[in-house]
């Protein structure tokens, strides 16, 4: 969020100011991720800067109106930079008593509940488990309380279109969607040609859902006058000129493996098994044949990532993904692929864990996993996203390490930026370096070995089919340049020390200060989709006077050769991570530094206040 | 086989050996095996870049490094799931798969099934001596039941898996089975290499340290007449000199011997084979030997299109008339411009 100081909970006054935090909140079956979908269309075309939070519940199809079964949608936007999706809201709307319940601890004080008293009966309530209606006990009195009949509301207004009354009620999204427009002052014609466009089959669901639409809308024209709800326009955040879209961690992934593979002039293989949330990935890439890409539903976790190795070995680039689960039975196979230096990309979409853990939360528990996590001395490349556009970038650099030093590497993402969306200046694909790939066709001078090295200890890739270069691979230690089979005790030292020396040695750019300067009192260190909430906080208290400073690191491992110094040049280091500690211990133990841990496993990403709140403890 | 092999030139099997030095134990019967694929090899108008083996790990799986071809010895059950990526990225190599009864059908069984199931051009050899022989003699899902071993001192109590029904029940379009001494082993080889799909080929495999002699029953060579029944595309499954027959117990609905009378096999009832009859080739891979002779040769060939033609039929449809422009793709989903004026659509 872009207000600093003022935004804080407990010190606001105005009802909203530059910066909004809307959380939409319903039924599973209330269509929140939908609403929540367009109305960041309509902030984007508002010209807002914005961050969304999808936040959806394992099952499928929960029980209605349970607890459990709340599906909401939070955006954060604001008319300067937004960096998360916001810590709390300002306006709750709530589809039934259970959504009420379970999203409104966080609301801010005085913050707007918009609540459907149309489903505040006693079976809601019971399911709910609440005593009396919480919109009549005043138990919601440190809020401002809108109580209006949005099924009814929704149900007058799209009689004429003849519905059942199942179906008119499932018109109620596009009815608070209306009013939420209405509230932000947002042009309706954007959604109305999607509506039109997406029932173009029925017309007259289109009809009824933009009734709908134009209803909540109107409502809110007519009832401003009374009670709480006020029109609130928030201006144009001040962004660079040029194409923009909205862009999700997972779709950033697949173009961003699509441009890779691309950039490096092969085809690209994708081994997948379905996980949540790395699933996603495989859906994306499965639509892209024309980009050379095919895709393989494998039978396992264990067979995608083979298959994705097998076809490395046959001359495209493979790739597979998953998330902490299925990563780990994939770990015998890395193995493989690190012995017989093949290229790979391996994406781990992490989520809460161990075992099933929290499948459609977020977490950063995996780090651990990615740099240490296979028998043997085993090293490879580790990177991690921090943002859905980022996450493009970061596909991309994955796919250049992965073919310039013939090695797997490892894309760490996780739930948040997979499925959270984000503004993306589309990037013109002309700026990236490529980095084409060089088989290696007839017997260079001084013989063909199989396991001889360039300057950067790469060993060259041959395609089966290649007349000349016939040789064997394998997971048996390999002798040094001729690639048999060698169990000699020097040589497993000396290729031992070959496989570390090749990692150590990716050229990896130099770390740089996020936020504030080299060397001072307090370094914020972070990886991942910590970034926004690291660096608004980091903005925060600099803003304050704060001496504070935000390092993201995005090279895992290895890691930037200069970070070491750049570490020390602070008094204090604070690692805010959500798992317990995992990069804060790589650091420690690659530097000496004295790195304290910030950790929450709660399953939702950190809140500015708690990055604040941290701050405020380490100077 | 495959059908992007151009001509190919003349090779012999000198052509098929590595330098490496062959690591089997003395005697093993993977010798043999070896031998008759590179004896088999030059008749098949393949050449040796254009052919890859691929192996997990077990005994067998150490062919990879004596065939002069490129090779992949991968992990534990794992190489039909190498194979599969491997041939979808270049459909024009011609692979074989080496594995074994603990490789292909315990630790590698759900790959294998698949394998099978989605018709992956290829040649499946599964080395069966039921027993592990690599980590010194435990039993094996081909075990028969009360086999003492190092892991079951007082005999094993599961009932083995049957390689070649296994196939078959898992959707093969080719079964065959030989074994490792056998003169008929190459064309065996032969006949799966010309099958376009997922050949399945169960060889007998003597390990000569942990289960010796294990297949003596039907594989010795004294009496061999009684105990095998060499199935021949469109000849009557007869054996023992002619004397015997097999045929259909049409109230049981069975298989079971029966006499040759004077070599009139018609008048016995005797089955001609068939190799394209799913339902006869179910009966052929249950035979119990013993009350039968050990059905081998080629069980079952009836090919189906093969995955990898269908894959890449179907990316070919989908690329119809589409650009690979990455680019526009980019700009595609919820996009809007921010000019000086702010943003549009």
């Amino acid at each position: 969020m872009a207000t600093a100081v003022e935004d804080r909970a407990d010190k606001r006054q105005s009802p909203l100011s530059d910066a909004v935090v809307v959380r939409f909140a319903g039924d599973s079956g209330d269509g929140m991720q939908l609403t929540g979908g367009q109305f960041t269309l309509s902030s984007a075309l508002a010209g807002n800067d914005f961050a969304t939070f999808p936040d959806f519940p394992a099952e499928i199809r929960a029980p209605q109106g349970t607890l459990f079964g709340v599906s909401a949608f939070q955006i954060n936007f604001g008319s300067s930079a937004i960096d998360t999706a916001g810590d709390a809201p300002d306006v709750l709307v709530a589809m039934n008593p259970a959504a009420l319940k379970t999203n409104v601890p966080q609301l801010k004080q005085g913050g707007l509940i918009i609540a459907d008293e149309g489903e505040f009966n006693d079976r809601n309530l019971a399911k709910a488990k609440y005593d009396a209606n919480p919109l009549d006990d005043g138990s919601l009195a440190k809020w401002q309380l809108l109580k209006l009949n949005i099924s009814q509301l929704t149900m007058d207004a799209v009689k004429p279109f003849g519905l059942g009354n199942k179906e008119a009620l499932r018109c109620k999204n596009m009815w608070t969607l209306g009013l939420a427009l209405w509230m932000f002052d947002r042009d309706r014609q954007p959604l109305i040609d999607w509506l039109n466009g997406k029932f173009a089959k029925a017309p007259d669901l289109a009809a009824a859902n933009i009734a709908a639409l134009n209803a909540g809308h109107a409502y809110g024209e007519t009832a401003e006058l009374a009670g709480p709800l006020k029109q609130h326009h928030v201006d144009p955040a001040p962004v660079a000129p040029g194409l923009y879209r909205t862009l999700t961690g997972a779709e950033g992934i697949a173009l961003g493996l699509v441009a890779g593979a691309q950039l490096a002039k092969l085809p690209m293989f994708f081994g997948g098994y379905p996980i949540t949330p790395a699933s996603a990935i495989l859906h994306h890439l499965s639509r892209l044949k024309e980009y050379d890409v095919t895709t393989f539903q494998a039978e396992d976790e264990i067979a995608a990532i083979c298959s994705a190795i097998g076809a490395s070995y046959g001359g495209s680039l493979g790739v597979t993904s998953s998330s902490g689960p299925g990563i780990a039975l994939k770990g015998e196979a890395m193995g493989l692929a690190i012995m017989t230096e093949l290229p790979l990309v391996i994406v781990n979409s992490q989520r809460g864990g161990p075992s099933t853990g929290l499948p459609t939360k977020t977490e950063q528990s995996d780090l651990y996993q990615a740099v240490y996590g296979r028998n043997g001395d085993a090293p490879m490349p580790v990177i991690a996203a921090r943002s859905p556009g980022d996450a493009f970038e970061c596909a991309v650099e994955a796919c250049r390490i992965a073919v310039r030093y013939m090695t797997p590497v490892m894309l760490l993402t996780d739930g948040y930026i997979a499925n959270a969306a984000e503004p993306w200046k589309v990037p013109d694909l002309e700026s990236f370096d490529a980095f084409p790939v060089e088989f290696l066709t007839e017997v260079p001078e001084g013989g063909f070995k199989p396991y001889g090295r360039d300057e950067n200890l790469k060993r060259p890739w041959v395609k089966p089919g290649t007349p000349g270069l016939l040789h064997r691979i394998g997971g048996i230690e390999k002798e040094i340049d001729t690639g048999h089979i060698n169990y000699a005790p020097d040589n497993h030292q000396a290729m031992t020390d070959i496989r570390k020396d090749k990692i150590d040695g990716i050229k990896v750019p130099d770390q740089v200060v996020e936020l504030g300067a080299e060397g001072g009192r307090l370094a914020v260190v972070g990886w991942g989709s910590t970034f926004g909430p690291i660096h608004q906080a980091v903005r925060r208290k600099r803003a304050e006077g704060q001496d504070v400073s935000h390092i993201h690191i995005r090279h895992i491992w290895p890691l930037p050769a200069n970070l070491g110094e750049l570490l020390k040049s602070y008094d204090k280091v604070i690692v805010p991570e959500m798992n317990t500690g995992q990069l804060k211990t790589v650091l420690r133990d690659q530097y000496l530094v004295d790195a304290k841990a910030v950790n929450k496993v709660s399953g939702q990403p950190f809140t500015i206040a708690e990055i604040e709140a941290a701050i405020e403890g380490a100077l | 086989m495959n059908e992007m092999t151009t001509i190919a030139r003349p090779t012999t099997l000198k052509d098929w050996e590595t330098d490496q030095e062959v690591r089997w134990c003395p005697g093993c019967g993977d010798y043999a095996i070896l031998k008759a694929v590179q004896r088999t090899m030059p008749e098949i108008g393949t050449t040796p870049e254009n052919t890859v083996f691929i192996s997990g790990i077990g005994c067998s799986s150490r062919f990879p490094y004596y065939m002069e071809t490129y090779g992949f010895h991968t992990i534990h059950g794992r190489a039909p799931a190498f194979a599969t990526g491997l041939k979808l990225a270049n459909p024009g190599l011609d692979i074989w798969i080496v594995t074994g009864d603990g490789d292909g059908l315990s630790i590698g069984g759900n790959h294998t099934m698949h394998l099978i199931r989605r018709n992956l051009d290829c040649q499946i050899m599964l080395f069966n001596n039921e027993i592990y022989g690599l980590t010194k003699g435990q039993y094996s899902p081909t075990s028969r039941v009360g086999t003492t071993s190092p892991s079951t001192p007082y005999g094993s109590v599961d009932r083995p898996a049957q390689p070649a029904a296994f196939a078959l029940g898992a959707g093969a379009r080719f079964v065959a089975r030989g074994f490792d001494v056998s003169k008929e082993l190459p064309n065996v080889l032969k006949a799966a290499h010309a099958h376009k799909g997922a050949a399945f080929i169960e060889i007998f495999q003597n390990c000569i340290v942990y289960n010796k002699d294990v297949f003596e029953d039907f594989a010795a060579p004294k009496g061999a007449e009684d105990r095998q029944l060499w199935l021949k595309q469109g000849e009557p499954m007869v054996f023992a000199k002619g004397t015997k027959g097999i045929t259909l117990d049409a109230e049981a609905l069975t298989l079971k011997v029966v006499d040759v009378v004077d070599g009139d096999w018609k008048a016995a009832g005797v089955i001609v084979h068939d190799v394209t009859n799913r339902s006869v080739a179910h009966m052929l891979v249950e035979m119990r030997f013993g009350e039968f002779p050990m059905a081998l040769g080629v069980l079952y060939d009836d090919p189906r299109p093969t995955f990898e033609a269908d894959v890449v039929r179907q990316n070919a449809a989908a690329r119809e008339g589409k650009t690979a422009d990455l680019q526009s793709l980019l700009k595609k989903g919820q996009t809007w411009t921010v000019t000086e004026g702010g943003p549009e659509l």
